[in-house]
């Protein structure tokens, strides 16, 4: 295998393993440790993409985390994973990637004809071409944009991979392995204080290795190496190579994500493929570095041209070059330490430093290994279209507004360094107001905001000395005022070559009758003519322009065009950047899988789900799950072939007829105890609580202050401070907030406690005529006649040696009762329940039979009482009492509360008696009225009255109470449907409750 | 993500908590005669500020105690907080 840019004596891969994959389609071969984009550059490819709006050819910018062009899709186990950043992902057997933002291929791409039709994507293009005629964009313009637009395609199939959440604290958290986070974390962990070393890249060290540079003695890779070495060996530390931290959060909170899997072929056994963790961190560190500016050229988004420092690490990190006759554009030191790494490669570079005469210890090196130097010299354009071929370049005037002598020079790639830009994005985030700094023309943190201090090229030192001074210092500090201790290490001595300064010179000027496209974003191809056309079009605001042009949007979020987007702006505005400011970083710094974000949480697992104690009965018995809230609940329990419709149907009868059995575990329970107990249920609910003597239920009503109902239950006097109250299964949680809210801040003189009881009962509601005779032999002992257990009463029994709590209270409208047992016997419960009533015909009945029950009964649940009724609207207004005062009493009293015609409950009987009507079906006088046609109300719940075998449903319709007998329609648009209906009453079962009291 | 000082247990992740609003709002008495307006003004209108704002938060997974949390409402800053029972009149 020859790799034709591969260097044999230099980088860090691991040459004794190679590792194939495919690229578009075609095999290449690279070596571990390789990213993709250090082995297609190894195997001279330079073309990767298209760009997002003229689909002009990309290359690779940069070597990391900032780069804007190489953006791949990633297949991987027949899974798709889109926005990959080729600088970042490392290669693997098998790997397969392919270009994004072609069609149909990166070398011939049709959109590229958009490059010709530049008038129709000039600066916000997506408010203006767009626009007119309106019944275009349907048509033509929005599919359009959705083929052209995009970093590849998310996978429509469900991601099988693991991703984790993790909690973490420390002391001190250090974002970056560089010489400032190294030397800070060294420092702070010898201080004792528990330490995490961030670091997104594979290998640690930063820029340690590639710069040239020598610290105690050693050099920067041999130094970092021994420091990682050593605080991999302390327990109070953690060390993460492949961990990014995106986000910087309130109240110290840092998310940091790990990509664990992502460089292997699968994810390995009991390993996560990515992994996000949330770190409290009392302070933080951030030495996040700083990324290499541009320099703004004609056709300066031509693949070939790069940033100079990441051709350097191509070279030094990967062994690979980026081109083999190379063109330095520079306006600082950066490029000559470029240029001197393809000197001692055998590879003669050629520099154009912008600088007249600079003079340094590096410009002397440079000129003393014979490299050529232009000074007062810049690239003027790129030439060639899918990779650099060559160069105009000229001479430019002292005032840098001319441009002379024009020469076309044969080059293969154009390493361009116009200094370099912090990355204040955490520091940002953190609400640290940055500050523009004259002398590196860039913004650098100000005064922390939370616990964060910034440190390293991150706050604008550029030099190896001044960067581990600061970062030795800044450990100790930071952890002593954590730990106290006082163990300082000793600092190494720091042997670096001095740099002269920069040239502020950013943008080449264009020759005159030329007009080519000058690059900012090379992203979102937002050039130099952009940004002017949007500020004559009267754009000011930093934050608008970004807006307008794109500038700085995307997946990069503008990291190698923020600062020149601004020195343009401030350039035509007279202004200086600091007076143009910068648009915010929000995180994520870098992005995230949507995958990491959720975790564990997807699916079943997006919740927990509860069971009652009797599930595994269920499940033994066919029982058809239903989720209700958190909890399973059995719907109906199949036999045979039977569907919903046939099993619920029988499970009804079967109540009405002999005695059915039903899992009632799922019902919020709430003890309630205190001498006060029954003043507060007494303000708690709508009605009067004050007499409920010891042993008896009675049902309630709570409303929310708005006079809205929120709940309602039974509530049972257990002993004189003691109730037992119920809740709906989906309010419970709701109702002891509600409850406590209450006792500890609008009564906290009640003398009253509540304590969630929910899970310690199963409950078993045993319904139907025959349900007397099953207690009697349940609880041989117990007197469970009508006259020893009433209607609403309350009794303690021996259930073959299990205690047991037995109320008689009744959701079917049957003679009902309900025992609990503690959850341990619930099962023992249910099945002597079962085993004693097969004698009664007894039947277990689900949640679809319980709404059949309630629904023909009238008695109102979720449904009706769904956060927009009152009391009068589920016809409950009996139990709102007149004396007394209650929570949400006063709202009953507004005006739209007590409108005669106000809607109110009723009962739905379809004219045919034979078409169910659909649950949310409008009620209305005529179906063929004039669209909007005015809804009387809607149905609400629907089911199939067993007791007269027709459908029924309850609806809550204006004036419900005149509205009986009449004829309306059910209209259902979403099914089509219009059903001729008569109105009747809600009770439409036993309207005088005579069973539940026989 | 906040980090609240609940006075029974100690710092804990705003994950823990509920919000309750505006911690100033006093329900008028019961059995009082009150006036629409005043009704309306405690059921429904709440000041927004930015800045300083005594607000309830619910410990519901921790000690399920409601707690007043002086924070400020557009950096997050917790200055202070306090137990149900404090800052009452
Ligand atoms: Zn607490």
């Amino acid at each position: 295998m020859s790799q034709d840019f591969r260097l044999d004596n230099i980088g860090m891969v691991n040459r004794d393993k190679k590792i194939s994959f495919t690229f578009n389609g075609k095999k290449y071969f690279g070596y571990e440790g390789d990213t993709i984009a250090s082995a297609l550059i190894a195997n001279g490819v330079h073309l990767v993409g298209r760009s997002f709006k003229y689909h002009r050819p990309r290359g690779f910018f940069g070597v990391g985390v900032d780069e804007p062009y190489a953006i791949l899709q990633l297949e991987r186990n027949n899974e798709r994973d889109p926005n990959i950043r080729a600088t970042e992902q490392e290669i693997f057997e098998g790997l397969e990637v392919k270009s994004v933002n072609c069609w149909p291929s990166v070398n011939f791409d049709i959109g590229a004809i958009n490059n010709f039709l530049k008038m129709f994507f000039p600066a916000g293009f997506y408010y203006k071409t767009f626009m007119w005629p309106p019944s275009f964009w349907y048509k033509i313009y929005e599919p359009f944009i959705r083929m052209a637009a995009g970093f590849g395609e998310a996978s429509i199939k469900h991601d099988k991979e693991r991703y984790e959440h993790k909690y973490e604290y420390c002391d001190l958290l250090i974002t970056g392995s560089g010489p400032s986070g190294l030397a800070s974390a060294y420092a702070a962990a010898k201080n004792g204080a528990r330490v995490i070393l961030a670091e997104d890249k594979p290998r640690y060290g930063g820029s340690l290795l590639t710069s040239d540079v020598n610290i105690g003695n050693q050099t920067g890779v041999e130094w970092s190496e021994k420091i990682i070495t050593e605080l991999k060996s302390m327990s109070n530390v953690i060390v993460k190579n492949r961990s990014q931290v995106f986000g910087y959060y309130d109240h110290n909170m840092l998310v940091m994500s790990e990509r664990i899997s992502d460089h292997l072929p699968q994810t390995q056994k009991y390993l996560p493929k990515q992994r996000l963790w949330y770190i409290r961190a009392k302070e933080v560190l951030i030495s996040s570095g700083s990324i290499e500016r541009p320099l703004v050229f004609g056709n300066n988004d031509t693949p070939g041209v790069m940033l100079s420092s990441a051709a350097k690490e191509y070279m030094k990190v990967y062994g690979v070059l980026v081109g083999k006759k190379p063109l330095i554009f520079t306006n600082n030191d950066s490029g000559y330490e470029t240029a001197i790494e393809f000197k001692k490669n055998g590879v003669n570079p050629l520099i154009l430093d912008t600088r007249k005469e600079p003079s340094s210890d590096i410009v002397t090196e440079a000129k003393n290994l014979g490299i050529e130097i232009k000074f007062s010299h810049v690239v003027v354009a790129a030439k060639g279209y899918k990779k650099v071929k060559s160069a105009d370049i000229a001479k430019i005037s002292d005032n840098k507004k001319d441009l002379s002598n024009i020469e076309n020079i044969e080059c293969d790639c154009i390493c361009v360094s116009g200094f370099w830009t912090p990355s204040i994005h955490l520091a940002s985030q953190s609400g640290n107001k940055s500050e523009f700094n004259e002398k590196i023309d860039a913004f650098i943190p100000k005064k922390s905001k939370q616990k964060e201090n910034t440190i390293g090229s991150a706050n604008g030192k550029f030099t190896l000395e001044e960067t581990i001074n600061e970062a030795f210092d800044k450990g100790y500090e930071v952890s002593n005022k954590i730990t106290e201790n006082n163990n300082k290490v000793s600092m190494p001595t720091v042997v670096e070559k001095k740099s002269s300064e920069h040239d502020k010179f950013w943008c080449v000027p264009l020759p005159k009758g030329k007009s080519y496209k000058r690059f900012l974003d090379f992203q979102n191809d937002v050039a130099v003519t952009d940004i002017e056309l949007a500020l004559r079009e009267g754009f000011r605001s930093i934050e608008h322009v970004k807006r307008y042009t794109t500038l700085g949007m995307a997946t990069d979020q503008g990291k190698t065009s923020n600062l020149n987007g601004l020195q343009l702006v401030s350039d035509i505005e007279n202004k200086v950047v600091p007076q143009v400011g910068h648009t915010t970083f929000r995180p994520p710094y870098t992005p995230v899988s949507i995958g990491a974000i959720v975790g564990r949480e997807v699916g079943k697992h997006s919740k927990p789900t509860r069971k009652s104690p009797m599930h595994e009965w269920h499940e033994k018995n066919n029982a058809v799950f239903v989720d209700a809230g958190v909890w399973l609940r059995p719907r109906y329990y199949k036999q045979g072939n039977e569907t919903l419709f046939e099993a619920s149907k029988r499970e009804a009868k079967n109540v009405r007829k002999n005695v059915g059995v039903c899992d009632v575990t799922t019902l919020g329970k709430i003890d309630v105890k205190g001498p006060d107990a029954a003043e507060f249920l007494n303000r708690v609910y709508t009605n009067a609580w004050l007499k409920l003597p010891v042993g008896k239920a009675r049902y309630g009503v709570m409303l929310r202050e708005d006079g809205i109902v929120m709940d309602d239950g039974t509530t049972t006097r257990i002993s004189e401070n003691h109730y037992h109250m119920t809740t709906t299964t989906a309010q419970a949680a709701n109702v002891l907030s509600h409850l406590e809210y209450y006792l500890q801040l609008v009564w906290p003189g009640l003398n009253v406690n509540v304590v969630s009881t929910t899970e310690q009962w199963a409950g078993a509601a045993i319904a139907g005529p025959n349900s007397r005779a099953l207690l009697t032999k349940l609880f041989p002992n117990s007197d469970v006649s009508n006259e020893g257990l009433p209607f609403m009463g309350y009794k303690e029994g021996d259930l073959f040696g299990i205690p047991a709590k037995i109320y008689r209270i009744s959701f079917s409208g049957e003679l009902a009762y309900e025992v609990n047992v503690e959850s341990d016997h619930g099962n023992f419960m249910w099945e002597k329940i079962i085993e004693v009533g097969k004698e009664f015909q007894i039947q277990p009945y689900g949640t679809e039979a319980l709404s059949t029950l309630r629904i023909e009964m009238g008695h109102v649940a979720g449904s009706e009482l769904d956060g927009r009724t009152i009391p009068h609207d589920a016809s409950l207004e009996g139990l709102v009492s007149k004396k007394k005062d209650f929570i949400g009493k006063r709202s009953l009293s507004r005006s739209s509360f007590t409108k005669p015609d106000r809607e109110k409950i009723v009962g739905v009987v379809p004219l045919d008696k034979t078409t169910s009507i659909p649950e949310g079906s409008y009620i209305v006088k005529d179906p063929k009225a004039k669209l909007p046609n005015p809804k009387l109300g809607h149905v609400s719940a629907s089911c199939w009255s067993v007791e007269y075998d027709n459908p029924f449903s309850l609806a809550i319709i204006k004036d419900g109470k005149n509205m009986i007998g009449q004829k309306l329609f059910a209209m259902s648009p979403l099914k089509n449907k219009t059903i001729p209906v008569e109105i009747v009453s809600s009770h439409y079962v036993d309207p005088e409750g005579k069973r539940v009291r026989a | 993500m906040l980090y609240i000082f609940c006075p029974h247990c100690g710092s804990r992740s705003q994950n823990e908590f509920a919000y309750g609003g505006d911690a100033t709002v006093k329900r008028p008495e019961l059995n009082k005669e009150v006036s629409d307006q005043e009704w309306d003004n405690f059921v429904y209108l709440r000041k927004s500020p930015r800045g300083k704002h005594l607000e309830l938060w619910h410990h519901i997974s921790g000690c399920r105690q409601w707690i007043k949390v002086e924070r400020d409402t557009s950096t997050h800053e917790i200055f202070k907080t306090y137990k149900a029972d404090e800052l009452t009149e």
